[in-house]
């Protein structure tokens, strides 16, 4: 793609997010219009899969409710998103999580990533820097 | 000022006004220069002509580079003319850029070279449907019939068939000008313009403007994308 195409993207692109990936379960709050009126909608689901780049980059955030899996797929640099939290950070060995789609209870639950294996990793990726 | 500005195609994306999000093509505009001027006296309607890229010295034409010296220029590639805008008067050599032309909200006519396609089809070049793929059928892309029998005995004339399709002048009516970013010299207009990448695009004001439909269209332009 152009550099140019790419800076002007920049520009478009929101304020910063937490970073997260795939596997996390994050809280995205979404603006909703009603009539005059504006209010914040929290949707919190795992992200199952993260696409595209520039103001194509998209998210789709999963969640059951009342027994019914609902998948929200929301453009990073959508305006209507007010601000999205991380809570939880997954393991995962795949970069699209479709197969959750296949899995009800206990089955669709993905591992968290514990602290102390967070820490461990940012050690191991410092070290492997500083042998370079 | 004109009322028009030589540009160069460079790609399409996508951006968000409001809480839509809007395919635009990026056009970028370097400064173009005024190189010569036609007045009612001389040339019987005033307009500018204006010149945009570079080219070297050696390969320009005396005649042109005449022109060039005259306006005081370096050699330009690509020369345009353009009506101006009422009770404006440029000098020769001045230097426009996009701002000074367009605005956010405004509507553009552009014009560019498409892309060509060579030989095509008639599916390709007139939106022709073809026939079956499968079901036994051994007849897929081709034109089909071209007319009738004995009466009249001939095909008629501008009956669409397959040829030479594409790398013509086409012109774009009413596109809506998204954004412009002066430090970068790009302006974003909304939809698809002609041609491939690098090619290089005449905007102008366009001349639904004084439609009917073109007013409503400008002002809901102005709406969304002015402020």
């Amino acid at each position: 793609m152009h550099q140019l195409i790419q800076e002007i993207e920049k520009q478009y692109m929101p304020a910063d997010f937490p970073e997260f990936r795939v596997g996390d379960t994050v809280k995205v709050h979404v603006k909703v219009k009603e009539r005059n009126k504006e209010r914040i909608q929290v949707f919190e689901g795992v992200v199952i899969r993260i696409k595209g780049s520039g103001t194509g980059k998209s998210f789709t955030v999963r969640k059951e409710s009342y027994g019914v899996g609902i998948e929200r797929t929301f453009p990073f640099a959508c305006p209507s998103i007010d601000k999205i939290e991380l809570s939880k950070r997954g393991k995962v060995r795949r970069a699209k999580l479709y197969y959750l789609r296949e899995r009800r209870g206990k089955a669709a639950k993905i591992r968290e990533i514990k602290e102390w294996e967070l820490r461990k990793r940012a050690q191991e990726s410092a070290a492997a820097k500083e042998n370079q | 000022m004109p009322k028009g500005i030589i540009g160069k195609k460079i790609g399409m994306t996508r951006v968000f006004v409001g809480d839509k999000a809007i395919p635009v093509t990026v056009i970028q505009v370097e400064p173009n220069y005024v190189v010569n001027i036609r007045t009612p006296e001389k040339d019987g309607y005033s307009a500018v002509v204006l010149g945009a890229g570079s080219r070297k010295e050696k390969r320009t034409p005396k005649p042109l580079k005449a022109i060039f010296e005259k306006a005081g220029v370096k050699p330009l590639k690509t020369l345009a003319e353009f009506p101006l805008k009422e009770g404006e008067q440029p000098e020769l050599g001045q230097e426009i850029k996009v701002e000074d032309v367009f605005e956010k909200g405004d509507l553009v006519d552009i014009t560019g070279k498409s892309k060509g396609r060579g030989f095509a089809s008639a599916m390709k070049r007139w939106d022709f449907s073809g026939f079956k793929k499968s079901h036994g059928s051994r007849y897929h892309r081709a034109i089909g019939s071209i007319g009738a029998c004995s009466d009249p005995g001939r095909v008629w004339k501008t009956k669409r068939m397959p040829g030479h399709y594409g790398n013509e002048t086409v012109t774009v009516q009413g596109l809506e000008v998204v954004d412009i970013i002066p430090e970068k010299n790009v302006i974003l207009v909304k939809g698809s313009v002609p041609g491939h990448t690098n090619t290089v695009l005449k905007i102008k004001e366009s001349v639904i403007i004084n439609r009917r439909k073109g007013k409503r269209k400008l002002k809901r332009a102005k709406e969304a994308y002015a402020s």
